[in-house]
């Protein structure tokens, strides 16, 4: 629309691998389409040049792991009208928030030989932890197609059409045989967050929940199906404990599965 | 005397979190720093008491953008362990998955990262503005290197069908068919791509680089080799650490990485190059001839041919890898844990990437190293900055501070990998 201002849209990022933001820039066939709709005010990994804020739209990456980052999302919050935190990093804490479980001090001192020179705290936490956020999209990595459909929703005025139910569900879907009833391999597909595509049963493999919770899971039925599988306890617990661990879901059930450990 | 210091608190255009810092005392470089602040993640922490097999899965996390270099090290270092190798048409998947790699890889850097520099553009957005053609041909020759990657790998981030001994899933002919038809196009588009940067102006600028990379009997290196330098180095990975040792600095989050009793190394495509040239295919080196590189590469802006020289050998090489592709009896060989330790390197887009695992006869990992390129290049990129300021100190602070930033582009470091990014400061006093 000629004359109309076009949004701001800020990425930034905080703990993570770059593979989320990375995904905007995997958008080859939309991401010229994407640059005409919005004006890429801060993406300091495509451009150096900034726009000054305040942005109408912010990307956030990553999870919140040192005193000065607690501070900087705030500063972030504050300039951005819609926040919309993108993959396991920003939502849940990341493989980072492995950390949480153990001491980071025993972690800092197994990784760097001067751990004095190393600023960290002890946990590594999702955006939604410091400050409000208005959308959170799941995965590691996120569905690139699931970014553009919140972006294209957003500067339309509508809902993101991003389902919530299981990728249990999307196999059913795409009607790819179950891993787990066909072939004996444990899956988590029944209660991780659909998005994927359910790609790792269309592989061969079982979901290992990339993706994180869904809305409401029943990890512990879910937990005794991986049993008369085969399953141990220390499977479950890594299971559980990966990408997404510090999501309250997956936490709670991967806890009950260290107690019987000991 | 005028004290006198360049700062970039945040470069842009590379992958995670840096900065640079340089202090001019007069007309001499006093002091460079070239600063990592991304946040530790600990990987080799938290990946003791993890399972063998979720080597290639988690430290794939390490990097969005080469999670297929954490893969195939991780791999191979397991099956090193375990003593398997896994050959034939297995072993030829990989490559070509590695070919994805360092096609989406480079041409990233090439077109959206490097070549606005060399053109005045501060990114490739606004270079797509005067020129589009380039710009889209650089996109659709990345998204190519992305669907080598998607179809074997399932994804393009984080790919899910890599697992220790081999895949999940063994990709469709049909599918391997179709995409040497884009394949074919995307060698085309190479092509253009290396007489395009050619045409760009190089700063005159050539240290006197110790180069590190693998090297094969037979190839270009991708998954194995030896490990040599230009200067005599020639030795298994197994004795990596013998040589090399990780050094903590206090403006650093990521290790550097130091040869013992050497200057700086530098790894990643131009030691790759120089290292290999006798191992491109004749008419790869003819077009290196035409773009003006020599067998040796050492001027660091050449890096941006010398990507694209690469990224034409890695079309080539998967076309001729699909087209004598027969599909093997299963998708992978069997490993079975033992207690051992076992180290790999491989050649990631920007340099050699070593891992090593000890785990025990159940597959527990029980310690983890892994070493990426840019933590190995970083004393190298400060090298380069010290040498290439003090010619320069007349210029104008923003074109001193610019042509800075692209030297430290130059090695289109991942500061994701080495922890995470770049932040540069000119410090005049």
């Amino acid at each position: 629309m000629p004359g109309r201002i076009k949004p701001k849209l800020a990425v930034w990022k905080f703990a993570s691998c770059d593979g989320c933001q990375l995904s905007l820039l995997d958008c080859e066939d939309e991401l010229l389409a994407v640059a005409g709709a919005v004006e890429i005010a801060n993406f300091p990994e495509a451009s150096r040049a900034v726009v000054k804020g305040p942005y109408d739209v912010s990307l956030v990456e990553g999870s919140i792991t040192t005193a000065h980052d607690a501070e900087r999302i705030h500063h972030v919050r504050r300039v951005s009208n819609f926040l919309i935190t993108i993959g396991a990093c920003a939502t849940a804490g990341g493989i980072q928030a492995l950390r949480n479980f153990k001491d980071v001090r025993d972690f800092t001192s197994m990784v760097y030989a001067t751990p004095q020179y190393i600023e960290t705290l002890n946990k590594s936490t999702p955006i939604v932890d410091h400050v409000r956020v208005d959308y959170e999209l799941h995965g590691c990595p996120i569905n690139k197609h699931q970014l553009v459909e919140v972006l294209s929703a957003l500067l339309n005025g509508r809902r993101p059409n991003i389902p919530s139910h299981s990728v249990c569900t999307e196999c059913k879907r795409h009607g790819t045989v179950c891993v787990m009833v066909a072939h004996g391999t444990p899956c988590l597909g029944p209660v991780t967050h659909a998005g994927c595509g359910a790609l790792c049963p269309s592989y061969n493999r079982g979901c290992y929940g990339c993706y994180g919770p869904m809305e409401s899971p029943n990890t512990a039925a879910l937990a005794k199906g991986w049993v008369q599988l085969g399953a141990k306890e220390p499977d479950l617990l890594r299971a559980f404990r990966s990408y997404n661990s510090y999501a309250e879901a997956f936490r709670r059930e991967s806890e009950d599965h260290e107690e019987q450990n000991h | 005397m005028k004290n006198k210091t360049i700062k970039v608190d945040f470069l842009a255009r590379v992958e995670g979190e840096g900065g640079l810092y340089v202090k001019l005392k007069g007309k001499t470089v006093a002091d460079v720093q070239f600063r990592i602040f991304e946040p530790p993640r600990f990987f080799e922490a938290f990946m003791r008491g993890r399972d063998f097999r979720e080597a290639p899965d988690i430290t794939a996390r390490i990097c969005g953008i080469c999670p297929v270099a954490y893969q195939m090290s991780s791999c191979h270092a397991m099956e090193n362990a375990c003593g398997v190798k896994v050959e034939g048409q297995l072993r030829s998947l990989r490559r070509l998955l590695y070919c994805g790699e360092w096609i989406e890889s480079h041409v990233l850097h090439v077109y959206m990262l490097h070549a606005p520099d060399f053109l005045g553009y501060e990114d490739a957005i606004q270079l797509a503005k005067d020129h589009p053609d380039a710009v889209q041909r650089g996109l659709k020759l990345k998204k190519t290197g992305n669907e080598i990657v998607n179809l074997l790998g399932g994804r393009e981030i984080h790919p899910i069908n890599v697992r220790v001994g081999g895949f999940y899933k063994l990709p469709a002919q049909r599918d391997l068919a179709e995409l040497a038809e884009h394949l074919k196009w995307a060698r085309d588009a190479a092509l253009e791509t290396v007489r395009w940067v050619a045409t760009l102006k190089f700063p005159d600028f050539e240290p006197d680089y110790l180069f590190v990379s693998l090297r094969h009997p037979d190839e270009y290196p991708f998954n194995e080799g030896r490990i040599v330098s230009n200067r005599g180095l020639d030795i298994g990975v197994q004795d990596y650490e013998k040589r090399f040792e990780e050094q903590h600095v206090e403006h650093s989050t990521s290790l550097h990485s130091v040869l013992a009793g050497s200057p700086p190394y530098c790894v990643g495509p131009i030691a790759r190059y120089s290292l290999n040239f006798d191992r491109l295919p004749e008419s790869i080196q003819q077009v290196a001839r035409e773009a003006g590189l020599g067998p040796v590469c050492k001027n660091p802006f050449r890096s941006i041919v010398v990507r694209s020289v690469e990224t034409l050998y890695a079309c080539e090489e998967a076309l001729r890898i699909i087209a004598q592709y027969e599909p093997p009896e299963s998708p992978a060989v069997k490993v079975e844990p033992r207690a051992a330790t076992g180290c790999a390197c491989t050649e990631a887009p920007r340099g050699s990437l070593y891992h090593r695992y000890r785990i025990d006869d159940q597959g527990t990992i029980l310690e983890a190293k892994i070493v990426p390129p840019t933590s190995q290049n970083q004393n190298s990129i400060e090298q380069d900055l010290r040498q290439f300021v003090e010619p320069r100190i007349h210029l104008p602070e923003a074109e001193l501070q610019w042509q800075c930033e692209q030297a430290v582009r130059n090695y289109d470091p991942c500061i994701s990998c080495s922890t995470h990014f770049l932040k540069l400061t000119i410090d005049r006093g």
